[in-house]
């Protein structure tokens, strides 16, 4: 058995594994480093459930080798969480009740996390459009969407109170 | 789906790229962002020996004009040429093709060079290369060779690249002044491929169009080049009448049969209409200059 020597950030922790080039990247991170947050899906390039951001970008890690992204800088829904603070984005699922079965969620907020990165104030239509490619099996887009648009305002506004629904940015001008 | 064992180099020339596939032949598969050939793998229909990384190969990544060509590097991302200013101003058939291949989290690695290369029928950027009259690049042991879109697309999964061959990057011609280009896809869900495609690019002097390039998605064996409606076109005046006669002539082109996405007669139904929505925008386009 051939393996290679792949090093990844991951949430800010170095990591090196020596693994099989045919070691997808999704496996790397649940049964290598044993970060189970990042789930299997649909294992076909479908569902988005196993997103993670590669040096910032979302990327389906079933559909990359870990030997592809050997010195790369890896975000998954583990390193949402800072300090025991959830991430505006994790909030934003809590308060808007963003999830039901849960399966697709960390994807979900991979995506979300890259896209509010790029664009802090998206419309709904560029949120439906940035998750087209995570499927929610509970058909529960119309939350996921406010839960998005939830951490948006957050992050906007830079609070660390919840932020009602009713709050624009203007709300967090001084 | 575990793929295969296989081995895994990154070279980091394409001298060296050439090299390994010199010597490893057929068995070597060259790997770009990976978005078909990894799903591939994993479903083991494909299992090569080796793959050749082409990440690390300086300068494949480019997307630029120059020398009168927007220069498509093979490493070039889907979404790279979705959001370029260029692409979207003076290509925009193909920033359109490319913001409707697959799903934005696939379009962050999918690459243009791979999307030609794997030669899939129902790849969107074939027709519309077709449509824009693209020239491939190819580097192999004897150096470099550019050939036409139509002599590089083959067959159903089969180009005219030699298996020591990498593709390194596509040259689209800069269109002339009034010119304008569409892409019109019908496909049932995001992620899905096409039931049918249609890429187009025109040029139009007046009100007469003076040239014509069509290109048909997912309707036969490969990419189809609707020659008779782009000829019917060339030196009409543009009109209703002229544009639902090359939108026929081009569905009289297609080559559809029945599947799981609908049967054949509709197929070429489709082909019909989108291409005579994609002449519509691509004229509305070449009259304004711009793609929105």
């Amino acid at each position: 058995m051939i393996t290679q020597s792949v090093t990844l950030t991951i949430n800010g922790q170095p990591f090196t594994a020596q693994v099989e080039p045919r070691l997808l990247l999704v496996h790397f991170l649940r049964e290598v480093a044993g970060l189970t947050g990042t789930h299997i899906g649909c294992d076909t390039t479908s569902c988005g459930a196993c997103t993670v951001l590669v040096n910032g970008v979302p990327a389906k890690s079933c559909t990359m080798f870990a030997v592809q992204v050997d010195g790369a800088e890896i975000r998954t829904v583990e390193g949402l969480e800072q300090n025991g603070e959830l991430h505006p984005v994790q909030e934003g699922f809590f308060q808007e009740h963003g999830l039901q079965c849960g399966f697709c969620t960390p994807g979900m907020m991979m995506t979300a996390v890259a896209l509010l990165g790029q664009n802090p104030d998206p419309s709904e239509d560029e949120i439906r459009r940035a998750i087209s490619g995570n499927l929610c099996r509970c058909t529960g887009y119309v939350n996921i969407v406010k839960s998005i648009q939830y951490a948006g305002r957050k992050m906007r506004t830079a609070q660390t109170q919840p932020v009602p629904a009713a709050a624009s940015a203007e709300g967090g001008q001084p | 789906m575990i793929p295969p064992p296989f081995e895994y180099v990154v070279p980091r020339s394409l001298p060296e790229a050439i090299a390994v596939l010199q010597d490893r032949g057929p068995d070597a598969k060259v790997l770009a962002g990976g978005q078909s050939l990894i799903p591939l793998m994993k479903l083991r229909l494909a299992s090569p020996a080796i793959l050749v990384d082409l990440q690390k190969i300086p300068g494949l990544s480019t997307l630029e004009e120059r020398d009168g060509a927007l220069v498509i590097g093979a490493m070039a991302r889907e979404s790279a040429a979705e959001s370029s200013p260029i692409v979207r101003q003076r290509y925009p058939g193909l920033a359109e093709a490319s913001s409707v291949i697959a799903d934005p989290l696939v379009r962050n690695f999918a690459t243009l060079g791979g999307n030609l290369a794997h030669a899939d029928p129902a790849n969107d950027h074939p027709a519309m290369m077709l449509a824009m009259r693209a020239q491939v690049v190819a580097e192999g042991p004897n150096g470099r060779r550019q050939m036409s879109i139509d002599n590089f697309l083959v067959d159903t999964f089969e180009t005219a690249l030699a298996p020591d061959e990498v593709l390194v990057e596509i040259r689209v011609p800069r269109p002339h002044e009034r010119t304008g280009s569409a892409y019109a896809k019908l496909e049932r869900k995001v992620g899905d491929y096409a039931i049918a495609a249609v890429g187009v690019q025109i040029t139009l002097v007046g009100d007469t169009f003076t040239s014509a390039g069509i290109g048909l998605t997912n309707v036969g064996p490969k990419a189809i080049r609707a020659s008779a409606a782009e000829s019917y076109l060339v030196g009409k005046r543009m009109d209703d009448a002229v544009l639902r006669e090359a939108a026929r002539l081009a569905a009289e082109a297609a080559q559809p049969t029945s599947d799981l996405r609908g049967p054949a007669d509709y197929k070429r139904n489709v082909v019909r209409t989108l291409t005579g929505r994609a002449l519509r925008s691509a004229v509305e386009r070449a009259q304004t200059g711009a793609m929105q």
